[in-house]
């Protein structure tokens, strides 16, 4: 008995201890900063965590909720460290782990991998259940696997069991490509799909300009718009008095072209500045991301508070390019996007507009209250109205 | 040749292992390798071993002792980044690590997340990616510390893609992030990722790589020409002010660098850091590198246009000789060993070219069969190639 005793009294102090000094790391390394910051005493720190024990991993995936994205990439690299050493996984609780939904995403679908990587067969059976997972990488296999198995009843001439799975996957897809896939499939059987909803992108709005961005000074140059919204005022833009006018597009990926509104000889305006402004209604205050696409300099505004701005040019342009943490206010919430076109010349640089939507984290739509039907193509201004794109405001 | 690549070894004070292919383009920076068991011809037999990987790349491979260093990006965004060491024998994997992107993953479709090139002091490896991520770990894969550049800098970005290749030298590591926005190049402390110093730089994008001088000094090209940097302390030692080209990058050898500017301008450096523009030798515009860089062996330069012809010139002169018509493009800057030139096009082909010959000459070729963007490693008789799906092993 006495034995027995001084076994388990040792090994709760070696488990003790070892529970303090996995506690300790993870403080430590959740404390690094900017610049490299506490990354001395994080090395020191993660040099004792990656020595941690199997059964330390559930603890080590839940410090990374909340953590900077740099302590997550320290956790994680302790977490791949001892699970590569071996040793029995603690299925169970990494099971209970990737079940809770609470948790940091990434964070999940790293227990997900460490239980395909050592139980494949489990892993697959997870999968269907995590297709409304908020974990984008979790959802994404799931999406996958409805994908193919609307190929294969689509392949079968089982229609409308093709469709229910083809709109199943597009609902839940978060990715660029599995949206499409999902579409493409849906269109090939005549459903219809309205992306820019699904999407969540601003299709309605007002323009002005344009005004000057000669030697692309206009980027810093404070223009009146910058200053105060009013939608009846008229400026002095580049070449003339400017006003407001509304624009809507009908494009399905939410591109505002500017260009359609303004459109210049050639290829188009050059060393010149547009501002385009929209109202949402948000049904709740509460987080939220802008993700922009745009290939000219740009700057945004949120309740007329900069949220970023970027002085790039023709580099490229993809849908999400950019994500910017905003926080919506219950009721009317103001957007402002100014865009800057430069001085060059070649076929690659004529585009001169953005896309920009409003979502989630995991990329979810988050539509507005008062969101108007979405413009079908035809129906938007560039369609009928000799100005393409652009109608003004009465 | 052999005496000068060793004088020049320990001129810049390095401590890797003599056969470790530690960084872009080697050990040397330039390309060159001693390696004297390379094929000179080129077979079916001579690929050794191929294997996958776990995500697309066009990093070059680095070669410690038995181990092979691979960065790849995977994920629908190429947010997920991976450093694996390789077993030089089997390319089994001996560890493999990976880290969520903190900067802006958006590329061009033919470049990835995983472009840079990583390097080594021998002990330590670091790994840069597009994403500015900037990773150090050990020889064992256990992490050092870790930076997230755009993180610090948020307008640190490319939206075409970053790929400049990082070099470490004393306690610096040299990390070059210039773009058109927030542009800069960074001394991170090796041992800690802290910076040294940062240096504002032209507001231009800038796929080039520094290139090492002598111990404690780069040489930093952009399109305003070339800046060489003490990397103790960030300060300039003197300036090329001629324009440079933005993506390939300059090659040194013999005390002499060669930057892709107006063709090719060869500057010999002055033994000493002084605050004096080395003396320019000569200026060549027959002679103008595409995307690879130039490279020398002996007496000759080398570069490959966009069409994929390989010209020699003369390094005292920079007058052209021979020319040779490969079949390209290319986008990987070849290696050199003995007097062959190793290239690997766009499209996998490998050719080897016999720079001795009276008008060069193909000795052999070997097709891959993928797309090739990554120079070749170099490491105890092979070449390892990477493509955006698997790295090889050629060797006699």
């Amino acid at each position: 008995m006495k034995l027995l005793f001084a076994f388990l009294s040792t090994a709760t102090i070696c488990f003790t201890g070892e529970a303090a000094s996995v506690s300790d790391s993870i403080k430590t390394i959740r404390s690094v900063g900017p610049e490299g910051q506490g990354n001395t005493a994080a090395a020191k720190a993660w040099k004792s965590l990656a020595q941690a024990n199997a059964a330390a991993l559930p603890e080590i995936l839940r410090a990374m909720k909340d953590s900077s994205p740099l302590s997550a990439n320290w956790l994680r690299a302790a977490v791949d460290t001892i699970a590569d050493r071996g040793g029995k996984l603690p299925q169970q609780a990494l099971l209970d782990f990737i079940a809770d939904q609470k948790q940091e995403p990434r964070a999940r679908r790293l227990a997900f991998e460490l239980i395909q990587k050592s139980n494949p067969k489990l892993a697959d059976k997870l999968i269907p259940g995590l297709i409304n997972d908020p974990s984008v990488e979790l959802r994404r296999d799931a999406v996958a696997h409805v994908l193919e198995a609307g190929t294969a009843k689509q392949t079968s001439k089982q229609t409308q069991a093709a469709v229910k799975d083809f709109r199943k996957a597009l609902d839940a897809a978060r990715d660029i490509d599995q949206i499409q896939a999902a579409t493409t499939a849906l269109r090939q059987l005549n459903q219809k799909v309205d992306l820019p909803r699904h999407f969540g992108f601003l299709m309605h709005w007002n323009v002005i300009g344009p005004f000057d961005n000669t030697e692309r000074k206009g980027f810093a140059t404070v223009f009146p718009p910058e200053k105060k919204i009013d939608l009846s005022a008229t400026y002095e833009g580049k070449a003339g008095k400017v006003k407001w006018t509304e624009f809507i597009t009908a494009d399905e990926y939410g591109m505002v072209d500017i260009n359609k509104a303004y459109p210049g000889p050639g290829d188009g305006l050059k060393e010149v500045t547009a501002f385009a402004y929209t109202e949402y209604t948000a049904a709740s205050t509460g987080p939220a991301q802008l993700r922009l696409g745009c290939k000219n300099a740009w700057k945004i505004w949120h309740n007329g508070q900069l949220v970023f701005s970027r002085d790039e040019y023709h580099r490229g342009i993809r849908i999400d390019q950019y994500q910017l943490d905003i926080n919506l206010t219950k009721g009317r919430n103001t957007f402002l996007v100014k865009l800057c076109q430069n001085e060059q010349q070649q076929s690659w640089t004529k585009q001169w507009q953005f896309q920009l939507r409003v979502c989630d984290a995991t990329g979810t739509a988050v539509l507005a209250a008062d969101r108007p039907p979405t413009p079908e193509t035809g129906t938007d201004n560039s369609g009928n109205n000799p100005t393409p794109g652009r109608r003004p405001r009465n | 040749m052999k005496n000068s690549l060793i004088a020049l070894t320990f001129a810049l004070g390095l401590t890797v292992h003599s056969e470790d292919w530690n960084q872009f383009r080697g050990p040397h920076g330039n390309g060159v390798s001693t390696d004297k068991n390379l094929p000179t011809t080129l077979q079916d037999d001579n690929l050794k071993w191929s294997i996958a990987l776990p995500g697309r790349g066009l990093s070059g491979a680095l070669v410690l002792g038995d181990h092979v260093i691979v960065t790849c990006s995977s994920g629908p965004t190429q947010s997920r980044l991976h450093v694996l060491a390789l077993n030089a024998k089997d390319g089994s994997v001996a560890w493999h690590r990976q880290f969520w992107a903190t900067g802006r993953t958006m590329c061009h479709d033919k470049t990835s997340v995983a472009a840079p090139t990583s390097c080594s002091d021998g002990k330590n490896i670091y790994a840069v990616f597009s994403s500015n991520d900037v990773i150090c770990l050990d020889r064992a894969g256990n992490l050092q510390w870790l930076r997230g550049l755009t993180a610090d800098y948020a307008n640190v970005s490319n939206s075409l893609g970053m790929s400049s290749s990082p070099v470490v030298t004393g306690d610096t590591l040299v990390v070059q992030v210039e773009n058109d926005s927030e542009s800069y190049t960074l001394g991170l402390n090796k041992t800690n990722g802290l910076n040294r110093w940062r240096l504002d730089r032209p507001k231009a994008a800038n796929w080039t790589s520094p290139v090492l001088l002598k111990s404690g000094l780069v040489a930093l090209q952009s399109k305003t020409g070339i800046d060489a940097i003490r990397t103790e302390d960030g300060s300039n030692a003197w300036s090329y002010e001629d324009g440079a080209s933005t993506i390939p990058s300059s090659a040194v050898l013999n005390g002499v660098l060669y930057i892709p500017s107006h063709g090719i301008t060869a500057l010999k450096l002055n033994d000493a850091d002084a605050a004096n523009t080395p003396k320019q030798l000569w200026q060549s515009g027959r002679l103008q590198p595409g995307t690879a860089s130039p490279i020398v062996i002996g007496n000759k330069v080398f570069t490959t246009n966009r069409a994929g012809v390989l010209s020699s010139g003369n390094t005292k002169t920079g007058e052209r000789g021979w020319q040779l018509r490969l079949k390209g493009p290319f986008s990987a800057t070849p290696v050199a060993a003995g007097d062959y030139l190793y290239f690997v096009n766009e499209a996998g082909l490998m050719q080897i070219v016999d720079t001795t010959a009276e008008e060069g000459e193909i000795t052999g070729k070997l097709d891959l069969g993928e797309q090739v963007l990554g120079s070749p490693a170099v490491g105890s008789g092979a070449l390892y190639v990477r493509s955006n799906s698997k790295l090889y092993k050629v060797a006699k």
